[in-house]
């Protein structure tokens, strides 16, 4: 019996305006430019992705299932920008056939940092959750499938989740399989789903690539590669980001053509069906636990968080970034702490990658910097700017006459 | 085919009578083809010895022979042509002869003030180019050789009277272009021995993609027959020269070093100075060389009320130049239009990061430089700025761009032009 779990990312950040050490104003974001992307991306994937889903929902009776997780800069932009797209997802929230699973509001690396600031985002996107789809999540995936031993314990904080999402990487399966359900250590430990990489990368890298030798790829061959799981597993976790249809992948690829197709295809095998995450969490037990000592993501070859963190400035940038938390929260200023929250978009850091060789062609195309210096020089000025509002409101409570 | 290709190759400087760019390029790549056994025999003009205008040692004639000894495959021959049309009048009043060390970084004429088309130029200059090309002729009749391998506009003529004497196919290898040399005020007569030269080769080099599209925009010649070959970079990363003290310990020193002309951009990198000072008053500017535009510059560093913070040095002497690289904190090139452009390599070699214009072509093959447009000042304020702020991107742009460098060899430009050799010798 072979269950199969989808799940999808949704994310853009607010990509920052260019910004020098002569601008004096407050406004770090690039309005123009993220409402543009954020309209393209609607209209090449959420839109036809999301009409797609709810026609499969529909024929399928409740048999095709798929999990979500949009971030809360994604639901906020989707509001603002392409309020069209937000209602389809609403829409198929009210399917009872989706899951939406919790993360960080800022698509932060606030876990590495900081755990308040991490308790407090994770808070803020179940909230969000509930206000736009009216459903309190009970899986969790951290920013880009970031994840170690210590990540369940911090989210444990938050409240109880049923499964943690994360990547199934070689270096932490070993000779296991990542189609089965594991746990996390310790006599409470916290279910974990694990992604096939393989066949997720197949749909969401591999699939117009026309030098790869199952290339041009068709649901029944796909279909095929999971129903041989079929007796050496239970569950494939197919893991990707939602961009992969219509904005990754073209339309003229077929993509979407392969993604109508496919659950009919899965379905057609009778030990198939369709799983969320916290449906998954439900009806399989661990078989084994799963030690993380080092982190682990989902970005490039190297799966750990070297895209982030592989160089001095990232370093520099976060680093000099988190240390302002306390100045931030002294303040007691809304818009500041807004600001600072939306600086710790992972994506700012992710410009800033060096690794050009191997993964550099990934990075270029998502990467509306010049060069990672230019990226990074942007991201100090502006972060200076947000260090000297600091300094004035504190300046200014200081120098405040006392209330009587 | 069983023997190795001959190239005639024609030059107008090598070491020791070199001005910078084209000279030590030259060099770089003969040195190259020679380890590689590509045969060639080199025509220079003869003329006096100048020293060697880089960081590099000083260079006599007995040098010169010397170095004829340290290659395998390569012969000089040296035929009596005054080629040096580099100088501008006031700078050559300015140091009496020693005018060849003024030029630290560059290769081409220099330009002059608009109007006055000759008069940097000697004004015997288009009959040394004449003459150097019937020597051209007569060799080209005794010598054996299967191509011919012209750079820069003074030997085209020459490479075409070699073509005519000997039926050989000709490859230009264009170093820069006149509208690098002098942007809108182009001097017709050069242009036409450049269109001529590059309109009637096999085959053009252009040491840029930058280079390239000139070219084709300026010459109409189409991209096919245009074959970018990068500049490579001498692999010695020994420092014989020591870093000068600093004086004020706490200060930051900013430099621009070439030729203070046009083509330069040197008040693109004032104008940026005041903006920095205006919000950092601890860095300092150096503005090293010479050029026509040297005493306007003086005065705009008065008029900006920057003169206690810019520091002209005029020319620099050969151990001077390095030790000037080894005194700042960062290299600034602005340059209005630059073909390669190998001071920043210069720069990166002494550990210095650098700040180059996008209008150049070896901004096409440092991926660890920091890069503006040669007009934007604002830009080049805010990066000299943060640059000088964040050792964490300094050091960076430092270490990177020494492996960087590693990857531009000679040998690789070398055995591209050996391919290309290999292509003409087949089509024609």
């Amino acid at each position: 019996m072979a269950a199969i779990c989808f799940y999808f990312q949704v994310h853009q950040p607010y990509r920052l305006r260019p910004f020098t050490i002569f601008d004096t104003d407050s406004n770090y974001f690039d309005e123009m430019q993220n409402m543009q992307v954020c309209r393209k991306v609607a209209d090449k994937c959420y839109l036809p992705a999301n009409r797609l889903l709810l026609e499969m929902i529909a024929r399928h009776r409740g048999k095709f299932r798929v999990s979500y997780s949009i971030t809360g800069i994604m639901l906020e932009q989707l509001e603002k920008y392409a309020p069209e797209a937000l209602a389809s997802f609403q829409e198929l929230a009210d399917t009872g056939c989706v899951e939406f699973l919790a993360e960080t509001y800022h698509h932060s690396l606030s876990f590495l940092f900081s755990k308040t600031e991490f308790i407090d985002q994770v808070k803020m996107h179940m909230e969000a959750v509930k206000r736009y789809f009216g459903q309190t999540p009970r899986v969790f995936r951290n920013t880009e499938l970031i994840y170690s031993n210590e990540v369940p314990e911090a989210v444990k904080r938050v409240g109880q989740f049923d499964a943690i999402l994360a990547e199934g990487a070689d270096h932490i399966l070993g000779y296991r399989s990542p189609n089965f359900m594991y746990r996390s250590p310790g006599p409470d430990g916290t279910k974990l789903l694990l992604k096939n990489y393989r066949l997720s990368d197949d749909i969401a890298f591999r699939f117009s690539n026309r030098y790869w030798s199952e290339w041009p790829l068709k649901a029944d061959k796909f279909a095929s590669w999971v129903n041989a799981v079929n007796g050496n597993g239970t569950i494939v976790n197919l893991f990707m980001d939602y961009e992969t249809f219509g904005e990754h992948q073209w339309d003229h690829t077929g993509i979407f053509h392969f993604l109508k197709e496919l659950p009919e295809e899965l379905l057609r095998h009778p030990d198939n069906r369709f799983l969320t995450c916290r449906e998954a969490a439900e009806a399989f037990d661990s078989v084994d636990v799963i030690e993380v000592p080092h982190l682990t993501s989902w970005a490039d070859s190297e799966r750990d968080v070297s895209a982030w963190m592989g160089n001095p400035m990232q370093e520099n940038a976060l680093h000099e970034l988190y240390q302002l938390e306390p100045f931030v929260r002294q303040t007691g200023d809304k818009d500041l702490l807004n600001d600072w929250r939306r600086l710790q978009i992972s994506d700012h850091f992710y410009y800033m990658c060096t690794k050009h060789f191997s993964d550099g062609d990934v990075h270029k195309y998502f990467n509306p910097y010049e060069s990672p210096y230019d990226s990074y020089i942007n991201f100090m000025n502006v972060l200076d700017h947000l260090n000297s509002r600091c300094v004035s409101v504190c300046q200014r409570k200081e120098h405040a006459p006392a209330r009587v | 085919m069983s023997r190795p290709i001959r190239t005639l190759m024609l030059g107008w400087e090598f070491p020791p009578q070199i001005s910078g760019g084209l000279g030590t390029a030259c060099y770089g790549l003969t040195k190259a083809m020679d380890r590689l056994g590509m045969e060639v025999v080199f025509m220079l003009p003869q003329s006096s010895p100048l020293r060697f205008g880089h960081s590099g040692p000083e260079w006599s004639m007995k040098d010169l022979e010397h170095q004829a000894e340290a290659f395998e495959h390569v012969r000089f021959l040296r035929v009596a042509a005054n080629l040096r049309p580099y100088l501008s009048a006031p700078t050559q009043r300015s140091v009496k002869g020693e005018s060849g060390t003024l030029m630290m970084t560059e290769s081409g004429p220099e330009h002059t003030e608009s109007g006055s088309l000759m008069g940097g130029y000697p004004s015997d200059l288009f009959r040394s180019v004449q003459d150097y090309a019937r020597k051209a002729s007569c060799l080209a009749r005794k010598e054996r050789f299967d191509v011919i391998h012209a750079h820069d506009w003074m030997t085209y003529p020459a490479a075409l009277a070699a073509a005519r004497a000997s039926g050989k196919p000709v490859v230009v290898h264009v170093h820069s272009t006149e509208f690098d040399r002098s942007g809108e005020h182009v001097n017709d007569d050069i242009c036409r021995v450049e269109y001529t030269g590059i309109r009637r080769a096999q085959k053009v080099i252009a040491v840029s993609h930058y280079t390239k599209r000139k070219i084709c925009d300026h010459y109409r010649i189409p991209a096919e027959k245009i074959e970018v070959v990068y500049n490579g970079v001498e692999q010695d990363f020994s420092h014989p020269v020591k870093a000068p003290a600093r004086r004020y310990a706490d200060q930051q020193y900013v430099l621009f070093l070439g030729r203070i002309t046009m083509q330069k951009g040197p008040e693109y990198f004032l104008h940026a100075a005041r903006m920095v000072i205006d919000k950092r008053d601890d860095i300092r500017f150096i503005m090293a060389g010479a050029g026509d535009m040297l005493h306007r510059m003086v005065e705009l560093a008065a008029r900006l009320r920057i003169g206690s913070k810019v520091l002209f040095t005029k020319f620099l002497h050969g151990p001077d130049v390095e030790r000037a690289y080894r005194l700042a904190d960062l290299y600034v090139m602005p340059s209005v239009s630059e073909p390669f452009g190998i001071a920043p390599l210069e720069a990166i070699r002494c550990n210095v990061p650098v700040l180059i214009s996008r209008q150049s072509g070896v901004s096409e093959v440092l991926k660890h430089a920091i890069k503006v447009d040669f007009w934007d000042i604002h830009q080049i304020a805010n990066k000299i700025v943060n640059i000088l702020s964040r050792p964490a991107m300094s050091d960076m742009l430092k270490r990177e761009g020494r492996i960087e460098m590693t990857k531009l060899r000679w040998e690789t430009s070398a055995r591209h032009i050996g391919e290309l050799y290999k292509r003409m010798m087949i089509e024609s």
